[in-house]
């Protein structure tokens, strides 16, 4: 692996992790959002965030985008800090980004759709590689990204991330509103990216489904980190941890 | 042979007329929609690029002796440059803020270009020679129209043609509707949406000194040459929906047409008629015809 070889000559430790987010802090206008959230994530990890409606989660995904209209505090991706990079220049470290309503450009035919993302890192997934990981898309190509249900729209919405060669990925409630046969393709995929390597940073309301992927977790809280469990001590404080998030 | 009275000769070579216009308004709308679309806003200037298009063919000839045919791809150019540091030197400082400081930084734009102008060459405006090779006239039965105008209506049809293809089967057109959709987001893929929005911008401009370089021959170069144009082409953009570039171009080339037609029967009407149409249009309509409605 040339990282790690670069990550070792540099005598940057090796257990460096994919991306550890310290004291962030971020604002909508006047509205103060994030109160100096700490997350990190491993390579090859699935963390999930928790939390309630508006406890913060999606922003932090977007500010780790950069796509905040003002946030401080330090990101770092493979130990290299974006907090004051363009949203663009963030991508190209190699972070792709799956939104909660995923983010489809009507516009856009599926084929448009998929290709938009310039690639980021040299060993993405081809077209056709997407096509037959997602075989619902296949014949669609070039139906307009309007047109698609909701299962469609995601899967091309993780298709298209997955085509840049990013290996942090964040997605934002993949499995809302689709059915459970969808949900249960979505966590096959995100299983078998995980075996690949893949670090993926989660954001779900639909806990069961987490529960089927994640190593860790972290419950947001109001813009703060209140807590952060391992499998484990997840599945030990079940209930109450569902009590507190009100599920 | 008459119809409604009127020499059928005399209706179709006002329909001519009208197509003429129509392409200079086709151009100069397309270049307005594309702008609105992706920076989301009213390039006021629009007119006084159109202006200074036709000021850099114009010196060009007079200054370094460069002809028409070789001004038409340099001015464009050069306009478009100094329309991208304009851009970024001041127009991208507007974004995300109310409309109307856009609107006020482009009208600033215009009043700066133009009195700049007048001081230099004066309101009288200056000629400008009609290409050697388009002086000549063809024949169509009903008119006689000069070649010029025919060429005018050509190039503007291919400009128009061209930059749909490049915006709806280019990579480059998908980036520009993805960041008119949503920039932000297009922004997070890793696409550089400010250089795109440069881009645009230089784009848009430098159509508007197309239609400039094109008008020079026909109208006289001087420095109120796109108020007066550009009022209209705002008609036209209202009237084809904000943003929709299918929109404008068909919308400018119907214009020019519904003015031609007016100027038959009733000629004094023929600068009141676009606005009626926008009136009625928006009484029906009130995202344009081609626009999309909110929500």
């Amino acid at each position: 692996m040339p990282e790690t070889a670069r990550a070792h000559a540099s005598g940057v430790d090796a257990a460096e992790p994919m991306l550890r987010i310290e004291n962030l802090h971020a604002w909508y206008g006047e509205s103060h959002v994030l109160h100096g959230v700490n997350v990190d994530v491993h390579p090859g990890e699935v963390v999930t965030l928790l939390g309630r409606n508006g406890a913060g989660k999606s922003t932090t995904l977007k500010s780790i985008m950069g796509i905040m209209p003002r946030r401080e505090g330090s990101i770092r991706i493979q130990g290299e800090e974006t907090i004051a990079r363009p949203a663009h220049r963030i991508a190209r470290c190699g972070v792709a980004f799956c939104p909660e309503d995923r983010g489809i450009y009507a516009t856009l035919n599926v084929a448009e759709n998929l290709e938009l993302p310039p690639p980021v890192r040299p060993d993405g997934l081809s077209t056709d590689e997407v096509l037959a990981l997602f075989p619902n898309l296949q014949g669609r190509l070039r139906s307009a990204g309007s047109k698609l249900s909701g299962g469609e729209q995601q899967m091309l919405a993780i298709g298209r991330i997955l085509r840049t060669g990013a290996r942090l990925l964040l997605l934002d409630e993949p499995t809302e509103g689709l059915a459970p046969s969808i949900v249960s393709q979505i966590g096959d995929t995100i299983r078998k990216l995980k075996e690949q390597g893949y670090t993926i940073l989660l954001v779900e309301q639909n806990v069961r489904f987490a529960m089927t992927v994640a190593d860790r977790y972290f419950i947001l809280d109001q813009g703060r980190i209140t807590d952060a469990h391992d499998k484990a001590s997840f599945e030990d404080n079940f209930e109450s941890l569902m009590a507190s998030l009100g599920v | 042979m008459d119809l409604f009275g009127v020499p059928i000769q005399a209706l179709l070579g006002q329909l001519m007329l009208g197509i003429v216009n129509g392409s200079f308004y086709a151009v100069l709308s397309l270049g307005l929609a594309i702008i609105f679309g992706v920076l989301k806003i009213v390039n006021f200037a629009h007119g006084a690029f159109f202006m200074l298009g036709a000021f850099v063919a114009f010196m060009a000839g007079s200054y370094l002796g460069i002809d028409y045919w070789a001004a038409l791809l340099i001015a464009p150019l050069v306009v478009a440059g100094i329309g991208m540091l304009f851009e970024y030197l001041f127009l991208r400082r507007v974004y995300g803020l109310d409309p109307i400081y856009g609107l006020l930084l482009t009208f600033s734009l215009v009043l700066v270009l133009e009195g700049g102008f007048r001081v230099a060459f004066g309101s009288s405006g200056q000629a400008y020679a009609t290409p050697e090779a388009l002086r000549g006239a063809i024949n169509l039965g009903f008119m006689i129209l000069p070649e010029y105008r025919a060429f005018v209506v050509a190039a503007s049809v291919t400009v128009c043609l061209a930059t749909w293809y490049v915006i709806e089967r280019t990579r480059l057109g998908a980036y520009l509707r993805a960041a008119t959709e949503r920039s932000e987001l297009t922004g997070a893929f890793g696409i550089n949406v400010p250089l795109l929005v440069t881009l645009t911008y230089g784009a848009g401009v430098g159509l508007a000194a197309f239609a400039g370089v094109l008008a020079a021959p026909i109208f006289h170069v001087n420095p109120s040459m796109g108020s007066t144009l550009v009022i209209i082409v705002f008609a036209v953009v209202v009237i084809g929906g904000l943003g929709s570039i299918f929109g404008a171009v068909v919308t400018g080339l119907g214009l020019g047409i519904v003015e031609g037609f007016t100027r038959v029967f009733y000629s004094e009407f023929s600068s009141t008629i676009v606005f009626l149409v926008m009136v009625l249009v928006l009484l029906v309509r009130p995202a344009g015809l081609f626009g999309r409605t909110e929500g």
